[in-house]
């Protein structure tokens, strides 16, 4: 009943045009939903992100499409990155910093501080910048978020590092070396050492915090390979300052300027006949 | 505009580059001096008996220092158990938890100001508080008073280790659903491992040369060590005792100790220190 519902909504959604102007759009409908019909994973509703005095978010209402890839994009500094970051509450680790609306998962909110931060993280994973392989061998890097959450046997330890390899394309260039330090492979393979442990312990959601920006561009290729691939098993947001990376990998795309959500949509539709004058100056490069 | 000559700039070059390696020089010629110094007196001093007998009496032929090797071997220990400890987790809560606060600035100051307090004064603050009250000098106080000497360097290089860690590697330990604690002693101890080792190492090298504070709290004693509730011989006051005596045989026991604890420090030093690479490039 209630998917029936909320796809109910959804085709609402996409039959608003999002150049309706925002006078005539209600409340609901100003949502820079467009996801049409997929069913949403996150919903993000009434985001506003502080850093002391400083609004790094403005009001962010944001649809992310269950089993898509969604991008964002804009320029340094506009709170792409932050609003990825409270997706896992990894934020709760910065000073100073205050949140309020709702980030619904599933349609409950994440923010909810009962909400235990250990499960959300387990369920929502997330890739860095830079590669971050722990200091110990490829195997133990892999198996450490699963030792976190699960009591497993030897054997079965073995098969999901393996599952979870494969996963990240990683396991034919590693098998030979698997009790070698982490340290010891090239930056593309501990990019995807780091996607092996992150999906590893089978989240929904993987965030990736412009993960290829520290990384050649051969295999940047892989991991966009990775990326597409992956979308089959996972949610999949993608901050990025690469918009050609955006236009090849991504379902939708949002376009954030200073804090503000200035245009969401169809990737294609963002990328060909943008809405908002802001978004096609960024795209063509004018500015950012 | 006129361009700056080459030669000029070349020659200042070369002349920073001369001072430069002078300076270094020095330095490194010092530490051989020392070096070979203790090791061409102490080195004859070296024998069978020096570890294994006792101190012998004035003007008796014979005798070691094997009671002051024990003696100094299980003051540093126990002085490693208390210091090193309460060391990594004070760096632990500088680095991790108290980077921003009040308190961790006033356990920063209060460590640096620790790492500078002379040695003696540690001496006479632990007679002070153990001595005076248990009525005798005991190889407790003594490991004490080195584990307060330890407990600031051991504390202070945990913290800039610690810092040294990528914050990002804290964020996708968290990012995985680890809780704080495992974080930090499953990923960021283990990324500054060689550093942490090389902090203690660090501590227990400074000890090991401590005279002073044991002089107040240990005291020494020609006796093999009993228990540690009792003075108990230790290498550096034996040296000292030694090296101000009138006989020579004395004096060059003297030399043999001090070629003891150089060897001892160095060897342990090279030891780890080739043991950690021997697993960071296997």
């Amino acid at each position: 009943m209630e998917n029936l519902s909320s796809l109910e909504i959804d085709r609402e959604r996409a039959a608003t045009p999002t150049a309706a102007p925002a006078a005539v759009r209600g409340a609901e409908a100003a949502r820079t939903s467009a996801v049409g019909a997929a069913p949403v994973k996150i919903s993000t509703r009434n985001l506003n992100f502080y850093y002391g005095d400083h609004q790094a978010l403005i009001n962010n209402n944001l649809d992310v499409a269950a089993n898509k890839v969604t991008a964002i994009i804009g320029p340094s500094g506009c709170g792409k990155s932050t609003h990825l970051r409270t997706y896992n509450r990894i934020f709760e680790l910065y000073r100073n910093q205050r949140v309020s609306g709702e980030i619904l998962l599933d349609g409950e909110n994440l923010l909810d501080p009962s909400r235990d931060v250990l499960e959300l993280r387990r369920r929502v994973g997330m890739i860095f910048q830079k590669p971050t392989p722990f200091s110990m061998s490829v195997f133990d890097n892999v198996a450490y978020g699963l030792k976190l959450h699960y009591k497993m046997s030897r054997s079965e330890m073995q098969d999901r590092v393996e599952k979870a390899l494969r996963q990240s394309a990683l396991w034919e260039e590693v098998k030979d070396k698997l009790d070698k330090p982490g340290m010891a492979l090239s930056g593309g393979q501990q990019q995807r050492l780091c996607i092996a442990r992150a999906v590893a312990v089978e989240p929904e959601v993987v965030l990736m915090d412009e993960p290829t920006s520290a990384i050649d561009p051969v295999a940047t290729a892989k991991i966009e390979e990775l990326i597409t691939s992956l979308k089959e098993n996972y949610t999949i947001v993608i901050v990025t300052h690469n918009m050609q990376q955006a236009a090849r990998i991504s379902d939708f795309t949002a376009f954030f300027y200073q804090g503000l959500i200035i245009e969401f949509g169809v990737t294609q539709k963002i990328f060909t006949k943008p809405v908002k004058k802001q978004t096609e100056d960024y795209i063509t490069g004018r500015f950012g | 505009m006129r361009e700056r000559s080459i030669a000029a700039r070349r020659f200042k070059d070369l002349l920073v580059k001369i001072l430069a390696s002078l300076a270094a020089l020095v330095g490194i010629a010092f530490l051989v001096w020392i070096l070979y110094v203790v090791l061409a007196r102490g080195v004859s001093a070296i024998n069978w008996d020096f570890f294994t007998q006792r101190p012998a009496p004035p003007g008796m032929a014979g005798g070691g220092v094997g009671s002051a090797i024990v003696g100094t071997l299980l003051m540093t220990g126990l002085a490693l158990l208390i210091g090193v400890p309460t060391g990594l987790l004070g760096g632990v809560y500088l680095s991790e938890f108290g980077q921003h606060n009040r308190f961790g600035e006033w356990v920063r100051f209060t460590c640096n100001m620790l790492m500078g307090t002379p040695s003696i004064i540690i001496g006479v603050f632990v007679y002070i508080i153990m001595v005076v009250p248990m009525k005798n000098f005991s190889g407790y106080a003594g490991a004490v008073a080195l584990a307060v000497i330890m407990l600031p360097v051991v504390t202070r290089t945990t913290e800039d280790m610690l810092s040294l860690v990528p914050s990002a590697l804290r964020e996708s330990a968290l990012a995985l659903g680890a809780p704080r604690w495992k974080v930090t002693l499953g990923v960021v101890f283990r990324a500054a491992r060689n550093g942490l080792i090389t902090g203690i190492l660090l501590a227990v090298a400074r000890v090991t040369g401590e005279t002073a504070p044991l002089l107040f709290t240990a005291l020494n004693s020609p006796y093999w060590p009993q228990s540690l509730n009792e003075p108990i011989g230790n290498l550096t006051v034996t040296i000292f005792n030694y090296a101000m005596s009138p006989y020579p045989d004395w004096q060059a026991m003297a030399w043999g100790a001090s070629f003891l604890i150089t060897a001892g420090v160095l060897g342990a030093t090279i030891f780890t220190r080739s043991l950690l690479w021997f697993r960071s490039y296997r």
